[in-house]
């Protein structure tokens, strides 16, 4: 018996200095397999209103190959299939884009906001993760990352200490993670600000009309790097509480600017008299703070988490998540998910350029950068099964509210929706052996 | 914005590590806290779900680990 709440404690403590370093312990604890491995596996669906469809799947390893010497695996599958806002803004007559390979066209009906709906994409991710005690009470941990889309690789290493302190009451640690990632999308990345080519008939052949989409183009592929720092303190507080607090620093240099993203020239009626490709700076940094806190109460377990993030492109955000498991018996229980999020816009962020004002150095229309509310609701149930295995299902609601960060509407654009809400549904079903 | 910030972090820093020396508790007392749900990741393979689609959709990722790399998504 002792030995088992010694091994508990060693491996909830593990699992706790994992987390602090940014690793991902695939689960240590329950439900073991005989030879010593823990499988953790979920298939997810995602599917917003009128947008992107996401299946992803994941299948998580992790063993004790005997004291603390841990490796954690994990593979990720997933396929995107939809339409995404192409940052371009509604009208009231319809609108008709080139596709961001080049190849056809697509049209968007008169009072409708634009999506490009080309997305479709299947990725691949594979983590390898190696723990192990280096000292008493001192552990390292390192890793590597890979990730493949069609028109984008990942790759990266990241290696972390954590130091016990007071009794193992208290655990500092410090990390890093450098990343490496090639983007190479079809059709070529566009000239920051070149004007998008559309076919309707002014040329004189197919190849005069690739020729000019050429224009528009930059040859080959390129590089985005971005170096994580993380520092964390994990301290217990009593029997029941534990709280964990990080520090992060990230430094993100390369191509930062969304391929596929446009924005909509207007004139002072608020028509639409071109569309230019995006620009974004090519360098960015960050700050994070993410403060944890965990309760355990006679029959459940309270989960609070804030982040506050500022970088360098004046983006501010707040993040309050928080989840309460409630224990229905000794083997289920129901964990409810509440999740609010807000961030202010980037400076370069506006929904659309002016005719009548010279063109800004950087400039983005992708909402995701402007100013927003978002919001989830999500409700867990989980059981464990009589060979020892649990199996969950989730289920979340996501709501993205962008707002106008101050934009005045020109003309036909007072009629128009530019800052819709997005709505998604998630479902998934987990099973652990 | 800045100075706020690291203000922030300096207070932050110092009221947990001062308050480091009389808190914890005892080998023995860890019974609630060894459980499974009380790790600090107990839902982990939800958490990496999560942080993929808030990564996609949201311009701030991190915190709780790396945010670096990842996907074309954003």
């Amino acid at each position: 018996m002792q030995l088992t709440q010694n091994k508990n404690i060693s491996h909830a403590l593990l699992a706790a200095s994992c987390t602090l370093l940014g690793v991902t312990p695939v689960a240590q604890a329950a439900g073991n397999s005989e030879d010593g491995w823990k499988i953790d596996t979920a298939l997810l669906l995602y599917s917003e209103q009128d947008r992107v469809s996401a299946v992803e799947s994941v299948i998580a390893a992790s063993k004790d190959f005997g004291d603390q010497h841990i490796f954690s695996g994990k593979l990720v599958i997933d396929t995107l299939t939809g339409s995404s806002a192409s940052g371009a803004v509604p009208q009231d007559k319809v609108q008709t884009f080139t596709r961001p390979s080049g190849n056809g066209q697509y049209q968007i009906e008169a009072n409708t906001l634009p999506l490009d709906d080309t997305f479709h994409d299947t990725r691949v991710q594979l983590n390898a993760q190696w723990t192990q005690p280096v000292m008493e009470n001192t552990r390292v941990s390192s890793g590597v990352h890979f990730s493949k889309e069609y028109d984008y690789l990942s790759l990266a290493v990241n290696a972390s200490l954590a130091r016990d302190f007071n009794n193992k009451n208290t655990t500092v640690s410090a990390g890093f993670s450098y990343a490496n990632d090639t983007i190479d999308p079809e059709g070529g990345r566009p000239v920051g600000f070149s004007g998008m080519v559309i076919n309707q008939g002014q040329f004189s052949s197919e190849d005069a009309y690739k020729n000019a989409f050429d224009l528009t183009r930059q040859d080959g592929s390129d590089t985005k790097s971005t170096l994580d720092l993380m520092f964390g303190l994990t301290q217990t507080i009593n029997r029941r509480m534990i709280m964990q607090l990080n520090y992060g620093f990230s430094k993100v240099d390369g191509y930062l600017t969304d391929p596929f993203k446009v924005l909509s020239v207007v004139d002072q009626s608020g028509t639409s008299v071109n569309t230019l490709y995006e620009n974004r700076p090519d360098n960015r940094t960050k700050h994070n703070i993410f403060v944890q806190g965990k309760y355990a109460f006679d029959s459940g377990v309270a989960d609070v988490s804030y982040r506050f993030a500022t970088d360098d492109w004046d983006i501010d955000s707040h993040t309050v998540d928080s989840k309460f498991r409630f224990n229905l018996s000794d083997n289920s229980y129901l964990q409810p998910h509440v999740r609010f999020y807000q961030q202010s816009a980037a400076n370069f962020y506006q929904p659309f350029l002016t005719q009548a004002d010279p063109l800004p150095a950087f400039a983005t229309a992708d909402y995701r950068l402007g100013e927003m509310t978002a919001f989830t609701l999500g409700l867990k149930y989980g059981m464990t099964l009589e060979s020892g295995n649990e199996l969950a299902f989730r289920v979340e609601y996501y709501q993205q509210n962008p707002k106008n960060n101050g934009t005045p509407l020109p003309g036909q654009l007072q009629q128009q929706d530019l800052f819709p809400s997005v709505k998604a549904l998630m479902a998934q079903v987990s099973y652990s052996f | 914005m800045k100075k706020r910030f690291g203000l922030a972090i300096i207070v932050g820093i110092v009221a947990t590590t001062s308050g480091c020396a009389s808190l914890g508790v005892q080998p023995w007392e860890r019974d609630l806290l060894a459980k499974d749900e009380m790790a600090l990741d107990a839902d982990s393979v939800d958490s990496g779900l999560d942080d993929h689609i808030y990564f996609s959709k949201e311009a701030t990722s991190g915190g709780k680990a790396f945010s670096g790399g990842g996907c074309g998504c954003n």
